[in-house]
């Protein structure tokens, strides 16, 4: 089965609302969202984003994102250290969480956007609906990344107990919520209209 | 490929082309109870004109009134050795603004507290006159574009699932006692999750364009 798209046509589809436009239209006319073609969507804001956002990942990773001190001492846990705490304390469940939303997913993202963005214009038929598939995963899991800067948050303003125990934001905080960030508008630059132009792409790419 | 000019004839109102995969398809009439999704890719691309706005209203409504009992009622209570520190959502959301974290907290701030209140009050401006049968609003068309670009910054959902988190790595630490604003909050998770069930996307453009009509 072969498929008529709005390009072909001549149209451009506004991506917000699904109203198509004559080619050349700049404003959709119904919802007002700037209506990009197809062929001028290029991947370079990814990348910028994807890049951007990776930086912000090493120290988001390197650098304490909490500084608890308590009676015992003071200690400084950097994300992975937040993890194996937990583990410590036999929280398994917890543990699985943080390390899904912190670690597994930040590094699934990278490697799922930069795969979808180098894979435009080799795909084959079969392999379209997967990578659609894959997108979809990429831009819904994005967000719970934040997770773990709410925590942080939560913690340094709850545990202020004086000398007992206090817990201070780190600047890991602030990285990894940038990272995040960044990552998520690499993943809503990318445009999966993109995933289906196929050969296509590859051959009118300047 | 050679483009055919476009006559006067042209009706943009009865093509759709599928947002994710740019497929052409003909728009056709729906029953009551059908859906029409992309042929390629799947995506839904029209539901059917079911009248549950007045639910996204009743919702959105809720929510709102939900955000105003979590931010400004007690969230969270620690106690240990006879001391005990209190925090709401707001002071959360705060607890970066010492030095140069200040962004930070200003970024939680909005996404779990303005965003998602913004985004209830957008499309309850969309809304209210189409549950109503009425014409729609002026630039009810943005404000519901709008609210849909918010969506993946509106993060309260996201919180709650983290003050759990905090709350296990507390709990050997201290006794922590739950504030009313903590359930405002679950409430108002349960609420968000109804009414983006409830909310079609598609149905709600339909109706913009034809009160526009």
């Amino acid at each position: 089965m072969s498929f008529l798209t709005a390009k072909d046509a001549g149209l451009t589809g506004c991506t917000r609302c699904g109203r198509v436009w004559p080619e050349g239209t700049a404003d959709c006319g119904r919802c007002g969202a700037r209506l990009q073609p197809v062929e001028t969507r290029s991947l370079q804001k990814v990348w910028a984003w994807w890049l951007a956002g990776l930086i912000f990942y090493i120290p988001a990773n390197l650098m304490p994102m909490l500084r608890t001190a308590t009676l015992a001492g003071a200690q400084e846990n950097t994300i992975l250290g937040g993890v194996i705490e937990l583990v410590a304390h036999h929280n398994y469940g917890v543990a699985a969480i943080v390390f899904f939303a912190s670690i597994l997913i930040p590094i699934g993202k990278f490697l799922a956007i930069g795969y979808l963005a180098l894979a435009v214009g080799t795909e084959a038929r079969i392999g379209n609906h997967r990578h659609l598939h894959l997108y979809e995963v990429v831009e819904f899991i994005g967000r719970w990344s934040m997770i773990d800067v709410f925590v942080v948050a939560i913690l340094s303003a709850l545990v202020r107990l004086g000398f007992v125990a206090t817990v201070h934001p780190g600047p890991a905080a602030a990285a990894f919520a940038l990272s995040v960030a960044f990552t998520m508008l690499s993943a809503q630059s990318f445009d999966p209209r993109l995933i289906w132009r196929g050969e296509r792409a590859r051959n009118e790419d300047p | 490929m050679s483009v055919t000019p476009l006559d006067q004839k042209f009706r943009p109102e009865t093509l759709i082309a599928c947002p994710r995969c740019d497929v052409l398809h003909l728009r056709a009439e729906l029953g009551a109870h059908q859906r029409a999704a992309c042929q390629r890719c799947g995506t839904l691309l029209v539901a059917p004109r079911e009248r549950s706005f007045l639910h996204v209203i009743a919702l959105a409504f809720t929510a709102m009134i939900l955000m105003i009992g979590a931010v400004f009622f007690p969230f969270l209570s620690i106690s240990a050795r006879g001391l005990y520190n209190a925090s709401s959502v707001f002071e959360a959301a705060m607890a970066f603004s010492d030095g140069w974290l200040v962004p930070l907290s200003l970024a939680v701030l909005v996404m779990i507290v303005a965003l998602p209140v913004a985004r209830f009050a957008l499309i309850l401006y969309t809304l209210w006159p189409l549950g109503k049968a009425r014409p729609p609003y002026r630039y009810a068309h943005s404000a519901f574009r709008i609210a849909e670009e918010m969506q993946p910054w509106s993060m309260a959902e996201i919180f709650i699932i983290g003050t759990a988190v905090a709350l296990v790595k507390v709990a050997g630490l201290a006794t922590v006692s739950l504030g009313p604003a903590f359930w405002a909050f679950c409430a108002l998770i349960v609420v968000t999750v109804l009414n983006t069930i409830f909310m079609s996307k598609a149905a709600i453009w339909d109706a913009i364009d034809a009160g526009r009509r």
